[in-house]
């Protein structure tokens, strides 16, 4: 891993865009980086284009400005394609990772000329056969974190568990769902450029 | 041993109000700040604290209300944003020459209008000048940190003053990022217990708080809350000293990086000092002489201190995240030119306001800065926007 990784998330209102941010900034954290993760506010609404953060450094972090150009993208609902530039600034050593089942031929040519590496993983699959509900940003946190390599997939899959047994104490029957999600998103995101 | 964790601003702000356990907190609602109150009730709801917690219908109540408790012996707290703090204005001049030293988190957004509700410095600029001690924080750890050591510095006899601990909106309030916390018995051994020598709920000894004061006593009155705050210098430093002790962490009047030999200085508070301390170490390492001066104690306001650390240098850029609407310069530019002019310190010195209603304050900007004051021929008119966009 580089000494710093900077990830920007582009989601829409309510799809998580910013849980999935803070909970890759928890996992990080507890590999003992040091770690922001911040949402941009704009107008909270259902459904708007909203963008999230991370940076993930081994050295404190001091800048407090958000993210130009970013080694990761992170793009939860493949209709912001057409609507945010979403490869802008990104690194062409790093990579986007997409939630869609379009194929290279279609998305490449949303990309800007973008030349770095596209993953691409069918969140609302993996979401709707783990927990019967589409909540695409646990696939998404999962899927990111095996493009980045932040850490192993055992010490997540182990870290996720800790976290979700604490955020969702009051409901328990969600955690097994949740960690299926995870487990099956690492195996579902693929490598297409 | 501290605790290594991993919090937002206000989740920091709660959580040393927790540590804190003050008698009583009163506080209505308002972005940024509202998950401060939000997050503090949780902790009244499940028996972490034993405050009494009042959710008042106003901010204007909220101060009154920590006005009351604290006239009658409590030890009170409240936390705001923006036009919460201006519904508060009245009450917040009773507090200060009332001598009641109530602690606030201040979460800095912009005041409308129009509506927004991002970062910028006009909340706490338009109360700059009501009496109440004011401490800025860079992080969520300085905001954790200046909480901790807010009430030893308000409640000392010499002093009795209200302060506010003031963070960034958004950007430092809801970023989660690195911190060390005390341990809880740490924090109410050096927090300690309020004991006040006068007070409304004393029945040995009667008093009147807020009574009239007309010609022959308000000047004296004033001159009193003038040495309050004279007094609240030493105290300042000698809690940061007790707390450096306690946390290895040094806290001063402001933070000088790599100031001592720079050449060009940005002078700035909260968070933005951050991003000019990268800009800085991107300067030095091309030879530069970059320097920053971030304030963490704006009142008492630290002139002549300040002015001799800017003593010599070949210019300075002091940032005011406020907008130019008075003619003249941002307050925080007032007062670091008239610091530096009656100690007969006379340094270029131009002012920029950024950062307006959130703006994002980005490297490439303070850069432009640092280019300007080497530059510096004009000075005119020494009145610029950063991160304006012009067409």
């Amino acid at each position: 891993m580089k000494d710093l990784i900077e990830i920007r998330w582009h989601g829409r209102g309510g799809q998580g865009a910013k849980t999935a941010s803070l909970l890759l900034a928890d996992a990080a954290f507890n590999t003992g980086k040091y770690i922001q993760g911040f949402p941009e506010y704009g107008p909270e609404r259902m459904g708007a284009p909203i963008t999230a953060y991370n940076r993930i450094s081994t050295t404190p972090i001091r800048v407090h400005s958000n993210i130009y150009e970013p080694d990761y993208v992170v793009v939860i609902d493949d209709t912001l394609l057409t609507a945010v530039d979403v490869t802008a600034g990104l690194k062409e050593d790093g990579a986007i990772v997409i939630n869609t089942t379009k194929s290279i031929e279609e998305i490449s040519p949303l990309l800007n000329g973008y030349k770095g590496s596209v993953y691409t993983i069918d969140a609302r699959k993996v979401s709707e056969e783990t927990l019967g509900k589409y909540f695409p940003n646990t696939p998404m946190l999962a899927a990111i974190v095996k493009v980045t390599g932040i850490m192993s997939e055992e010490d997540f899959i182990q870290d996720m568990e800790g976290s979700f047994k604490h955020k969702f104490a009051k409901k328990p029957e969600v955690i097994e769902g949740n960690m299926n999600a995870i487990r099956l998103a690492l195996q579902e995101v693929k490598k297409i450029q | 041993m501290s605790i290594r964790e991993r919090l937002s601003g206000n989740e920091a702000t709660a959580y040393a109000m927790k540590q804190i356990n003050p008698d009583v907190v009163a506080a209505f609602p308002i972005t940024p700040s509202t998950e401060i109150p939000q997050y503090f009730s949780s902790y009244v709801d499940n028996g972490q604290v034993d405050t009494e917690f009042v959710a008042v219908e106003s901010e204007h109540s909220a101060m009154s209300a920590c006005i009351g408790a604290e006239a009658a012996g409590a030890r009170a707290m409240t936390a705001t944003s923006a036009n919460g703090l201006e519904y508060m204005w009245e009450m917040i001049q009773i507090a200060s020459s009332s001598r009641l030293p109530i602690v606030l988190a201040l979460v800095d957004r912009a005041i409308s209008g129009p509506l927004n509700i991002h970062c910028d410095h006009t909340d706490a600029m338009a109360v700059k000048d009501s009496g109440w001690i004011m401490l800025f924080s860079e992080t969520n750890q300085e905001a954790y940190d200046n909480m901790i050591m807010a009430h030893r510095i308000a409640e000392n006899k010499d002093v009795m003053l209200p302060l506010m601990v003031c963070q960034d909106g958004f950007i430092t309030s809801h970023a989660i990022e690195n911190i060390e916390l005390l341990e809880d018995e740490k924090v109410k051994e050096f927090v300690g217990t309020y004991k006040p020598e006068h007070y409304l709920l004393n029945k040995k000894e009667p008093i009147a708080v807020g009574p009239m004061d007309l010609q022959p006593y308000l000047m004296e009155h004033k001159r009193q809350q003038h040495q309050a705050m004279e007094n609240a210098r030493k105290v300042i430093a000698d809690v940061a000293l007790d707390f450096e002790k306690m946390t290895g962490r040094k806290y001063e009047f402001f933070e000088g990086y790599k100031l001592e030999d720079a050449e060009y200085v940005a002078v700035c508070m909260n968070s933005t000092a951050g991003t000019v301390k990268n800009v800085v170490d991107n300067l030095r390492e091309n030879g530069i002489k970059a320097g920053l001066l971030k304030i963490r104690v704006f009142r008492p306001f630290p002139g002549d201190l300040i002015a001799k650390a800017l003593e010599g240098k070949k210019a300075v850029a002091v940032l005011d995240r406020v907008p130019l609407l008075n003619g003249t310069g941002g307050p925080l530019y007032e007062d670091v030119v008239s610091s530096m002019f009656t100690q007969n310190i006379m340094v270029p010195t131009i002012n920029y306001s950024y950062g307006i209603g959130g703006r994002d304050v980005t490297e490439n900007q303070i850069h432009k800065v640092y280019e300007d004051l080497q530059n510096l021929k004009d000075m005119s008119n020494p009145y610029r926007f950063l991160g304006l966009r012009e067409q």
